[in-house]
C-alpha cells in the first residue's frame, strides 16, 4: 500500500524554489546584501565627493558611475552564489533529487537576479540624491534599462561563479572570468542611461536595448546549456 | 512512480502507512545491478572493473582503506558520476537516470548536505518538495517524527549538534521514502544515540524491502547490518562474501581485512 | 633526442623535447624571410611612411591570433566536451597559449603604429577593441587553467569559457561600433585596408603565410610539451 504521491518535476517551480531557498538563506544571514548595499552607497558617496561639479556636469557623469558600481556590487553578490551549496555539500543531495541541472541554474540565476535589483533599487535613488539629479519619467526608462541587463548580469555571472567554485582562488578568479563578458552589457546600459537622463526619448535609445536584449537570449540559453558542464559528472 | 492520491486515510496517516512496505512493483527481485563499472581520473583507474548485484531488502557493507575507490564507486551508483565503462541499473532503468529514477535514490553521507542557516523542518521540506512530494508537509512531519527530530524542528540547523545535524540529514534522505540508499561513512562524529538512530532507521529500511549500501570504517556496525559485505582496495574487490544475518563473527572478518588491506594504510 | 623504454608497458617516453625542432626553425626562417623582404624589397607607403610596414607584423598576428587561435579554442572546447578526449583540450590549451603571445604583438604593433601615425598609442576602434577584450578573455582562460589542478576538470572547464568567448566577440564588436568615444575615430586608421601596390600585396600576402605557418609550429611544439607533461603525471600517479 504505497502512499507516496509524487507530482513530475517542473523546471519552473524548482527554479523558484530553489531561488526563495537562497534569498531565504541570504535574509537570514544578510552579510552579504549589506556588504553590496554598503559598498554601493559609500562608494556613490565617494564618487561625489571626488567630482569637481564645475568640470563635468552630473549628468555626463552618473551613469558610468552607477554602471561601474551595480557591476562591483553585483560581483560581491554573485561571489557567494555557490558558497552555500558547497559548504556542506548540499548540492550533491540537489544533483541527486528529480530536479533538472537546468531548473539549478535557472534558480541560483534567478535569486541572484533578485539580489542585484534589489541593490540596485537602493543605488538609483541615493544616486540622484547625491548628485542632484531631476526626478522624473524618464527614471521609468532608467529602471528598464536596468532590468534589461541585470538578466545578461546574473546569467553570465551565475554561470561563472559555477565555474569558479571549482577553483582555488574562487573570489578572484570571477571577476576576472565575468568582466569581459559583462561590457557588451555594461556600455549599453550606461550610454541609455546617459541619454534618458539627458532627456531623450525612448526611441532614441533603441540601438542600445536591442543590443542588450540580443546578448540577454544569447547568454541565458548559452549558459543554461554550459551550466551541466560545470558540474563533474 | 509518479500517481494518484486517492484514499480513505488523512494524509499524515498515509504518511506513516507508507513506511509499512514498498510499493508492489518493486517488491523482491534484483534491485541494484553494477555491470563492468570502470572510472578512471586521467590515466589512471580508480574504479576498475567492479560488478555487484543486490536484490531488495539486501545491505551492502563496502569497506576498505582510503583511496580504495569507494566514494567514487558510491557516487557512480547513485548516478552522480557516469561511469567510464560499464554501467549501473537501479530497478531496471540505467542510472544517470530520468527524474522517476532519481527519485527512488537517498543519499546519505558524513557531510551533512544541509543548508545550516534553514531550520530543520525548512531543509526537509525543501528536499521533499525537490523530491516532488504532494504532500511534503505530511511527510516531512512523519520523517521528522520518526528520526525523533520533531521537537527541534524550528531550530536552525547551525544551532544543532553534529548528531542531531546527521539525523536531520538522514530525514532529508529518507523523507521520500527511497528504494536505494546510499551512505558514505554516515557514522563518523557520531554519538551514541545518533548511531543507534542511523542503525534503526537503516534496519527499518531493510524490512521495508530498499537497498542500503553502506560504506563505513566500522566492521562492527557494517557487519550487523550487512547481508553482503565487500572489501576494497586499489579500485577492485579482494573480497566479497555473502553472510547470513545470524553469523557476526567480527574478529575474524577484522583479521582478514586487516592481511588485505596490508601495506596499504 | 632522447627516449626511454618503460620495462612493464614497453611504450616509449620522451624524455626530453627535441634540441632542434626543424619545423619551427623553418618557420622562423620563413617569417625572417618575410621581414627582410618587407623591410628590403618592398617599398614603403607614400602616405603612411615607414612605419606602416609594421602592417605585416600585425595584421597575420591579428589574423592568426585573433581569428584561428580563438576558434581552434572553441572548437577544440565544444568537441571535447563531446567526446572527452584529451588531445583537443591540449591542443586547445597550446593555442591559447600561443594566441595570447600573438594578441599581444597586435596590441603593441597597434601601439607603435597608432603613437606614429595619427598621436596617439590607442583608438576605440572595432578591432583593436576586439583584440583588446580578446586578449583579457584569453589571459583569464590561462589563468583559469592555472587554478585548477583537476586534470578533467580544467579541461572540462576551459573549454566551456572557450566556447563562451567564441559568443562575446561579435557583441564586443557590436557594443564598439555603438560606443561614441571622447576623441572622433582617426580618418586614416586603416590597419587593414590600404591601397597596396602589387609589390605590397605579395609581401603581404608572404608574411600572412609566414605567419600561419609560425603559429602552427609554435602551437605544435607547445602541444608536445603538453603531451610529455601529461604523459609524465600520468605515470608519477600510476
Amino acid at each position: 500500500m504505497n502512499d507516496l504521491a509524487f507530482r513530475e518535476p517542473s523546471f519552473v517551480a524548482d527554479a523558484v524554489r530553489i531561488a526563495r531557498k537562497d534569498l531565504l538563506i541570504e535574509f537570514r544571514s544578510r552579510s552579504g546584501f549589506l556588504s553590496a548595499a554598503v559598498f554601493a552607497l559609500l562608494s556613490l558617496a565617494i564618487f561625489r565627493f571626488s567630482w569637481d561639479p564645475t568640470a563635468v556636469s552630473s549628468i555626463d557623469l552618473a551613469p558610468g558611475i552607477l554602471w561601474v558600481i551595480f557591476t562591483f556590487a553585483g560581483l560581491l553578490g554573485l561571489n557567494r552564489s555557490f558558497n552555500v551549496e558547497q559548504v556542506d555539500r548540499a548540492m550533491d543531495a540537489l544533483l541527486a533529487s528529480p530536479v533538472s541541472r537546468e531548473a539549478v541554474f535557472a534558480g541560483k540565476a534567478l535569486g541572484n537576479f533578485v539580489f542585484v535589483m534589489a541593490v540596485q533599487l537602493l543605488a538609483l535613488p541615493t544616486l540622484a540624491l547625491f548628485f542632484g539629479l531631476p526626478v522624473g519619467p524618464e527614471w521609468w526608462g532608467v529602471l528598464a534599462v536596468a532590468l534589461l541587463a541585470g538578466v545578461g548580469f546574473v546569467a553570465v555571472g551565475t554561470l561563472f561563479a559555477a565555474v569558479a567554485s571549482n577553483t582555488r582562488l574562487a573570489e578572484m578568479l570571477l571577476p576576472m572570468l565575468a568582466l569581459p563578458f559583462f561590457v557588451p552589457v555594461l556600455i549599453p546600459a550606461a550610454q541609455a542611461t546617459s541619454s534618458l537622463l539627458a532627456g531623450r526619448p525612448l526611441s532614441e535609445v533603441v540601438p542600445e536595448l536591442k543590443i542588450m536584449g540580443a546578448f540577454d537570449i544569447v547568454f541565458v540559453a548559452a549558459c543554461t546549456l554550459a551550466f551541466p558542464f560545470t558540474l563533474e559528472e | 512512480m509518479a500517481d494518484s492520491d486517492t484514499g480513505t486515510l488523512s494524509a499524515p496517516q498515509r504518511a506513516v502507512v507508507r513506511r509499512n512496505g514498498p510499493p508492489p512493483e518493486l517488491e523482491g527481485g534484483t534491485a541494484l545491478v553494477a555491470d563492468g563499472v570502470t572510472r578512471k581520473y586521467g590515466a589512471r583507474a580508480v574504479v576498475k572493473n567492479v560488478s555487484l548485484r543486490l536484490n531488495a531488502g539486501d545491505c551492502l557493507a563496502l569497506f576498505g582503506p582510503n583511496g580504495a575507490g569507494k566514494t567514487t564507486l558510491l557516487r557512480m551508483l547513485g548516478g552522480l558520476l557516469k561511469p567510464h565503462s560499464g554501467r549501473v541499473t537501479l530497478h531496471g532503468r540505467e542510472l544517470p537516470g530520468e527524474a522517476a529514477t532519481r527519485r527512488l535514490l537517498g543519499v546519505i553521507s558524513h557531510r551533512s548536505m544541509l543548508y545550516d542557516a534553514l531550520t530543520v523542518r525548512e531543509n526537509v521540506m525543501f528536499a521533499a518538495e525537490c523530491q516532488g512530494l504532494r504532500h511534503a508537509a505530511a511527510a516531512t512531519d512523519a520523517v521528522l517524527e520518526q528520526l525523533h527530530v520533531h521537537d527541534r524542528a524550528d531550530t536552525p540547523v547551525r544551532a544543532l549538534s553534529r548528531g542531531l545535524q546527521q539525523r536531520v540529514s538522514i530525514a532529508r534522505a529518507l523523507v521520500h521514502g527511497p528504494r536505494l540508499v546510499l551512505l558514505d561513512e554516515p557514522y563518523t562524529g557520531l554519538d551514541e544515540t545518533g548511531a543507534r538512530a542511523l542503525t534503526d532507521a537503516l534496519r527499518a529500511l531493510k524490512a521495508n524491502g530498499a537497498t542500503v549500501v553502506l560504506i563505513t570504517h566500522n566492521l562492527s556496525e557494517g557487519l550487523a547490518l550487512a547481508t553482503e559485505t565487500a572489501i576494497m582496495r586499489d579500485g577492485m574487490f579482494v573480497h566479497q562474501m555473502t553472510r547470513p544475518p545470524e553469523d557476526y563473527v567480527v574478529t575474524e572478518y577484522a583479521t582478514m581485512y586487516r592481511e588485505l588491506v596490508a601495506g596499504v594504510e | 633526442m632522447t627516449s626511454v623504454s618503460m620495462p612493464e608497458t614497453g611504450t616509449s617516453v620522451r624524455r626530453t623535447m627535441p634540441a632542434l625542432d626543424w619545423v619551427l626553425v623553418l618557420a622562423l626562417l620563413a617569417v625572417g624571410g618575410a621581414v627582410v623582404r618587407a623591410l628590403v624589397f618592398t617599398p614603403a607607403d607614400a602616405m603612411l611612411g615607414a612605419v606602416q610596414r609594421l602592417l605585416y607584423v600585425h595584421v597575420p598576428s591579428a589574423i592568426q591570433g585573433m581569428y584561428v587561435a580563438c576558434t581552434i579554442m572553441a572548437v577544440c572546447g565544444g568537441l571535447y566536451l563531446w567526446i572527452k578526449d584529451e588531445r583537443l583540450d591540449r591542443i586547445a590549451e597550446s593555442a591559447a597559449e600561443v594566441g595570447f603571445v600573438f594578441l599581444s604583438v597586435v596590441l603593441v604593433t597597434g601601439a607603435i603604429w597608432g603613437k606614429s601615425s595619427w598621436g596617439t598609442a590607442w583608438a576605440w576602434e572595432p578591432r583593436l577593441t576586439s583584440a583588446l577584450f580578446l586578449w583579457f578573455v584569453v589571459l583569464s582562460y590561462l589563468v583559469l587553467r592555472d587554478a585548477i589542478e583537476n586534470r578533467e576538470a580544467r579541461a572540462r572547464l576551459s573549454a566551456v569559457l572557450g566556447v563562451l568567448a567564441l559568443l562575446l566577440v561579435p557583441f564586443i564588436h557590436m557594443t564598439v561600433y555603438l560606443f561614441r568615444g571622447l576623441h572622433p575615430e582617426p580618418l586614416a586608421l586603416k590597419p587593414g585596408k590600404p591601397d597596396m601596390s602589387p609589390e605590397m600585396l605579395t609581401t603581404f600576402l608572404i608574411a600572412n603565410l609566414a605567419f600561419m605557418f609560425l603559429f602552427f609550429a609554435l602551437v605544435r611544439v607547445r602541444y608536445q610539451w603538453a603531451s610529455m607533461r601529461d604523459e609524465r603525471a600520468a605515470l608519477e600517479q600510476a
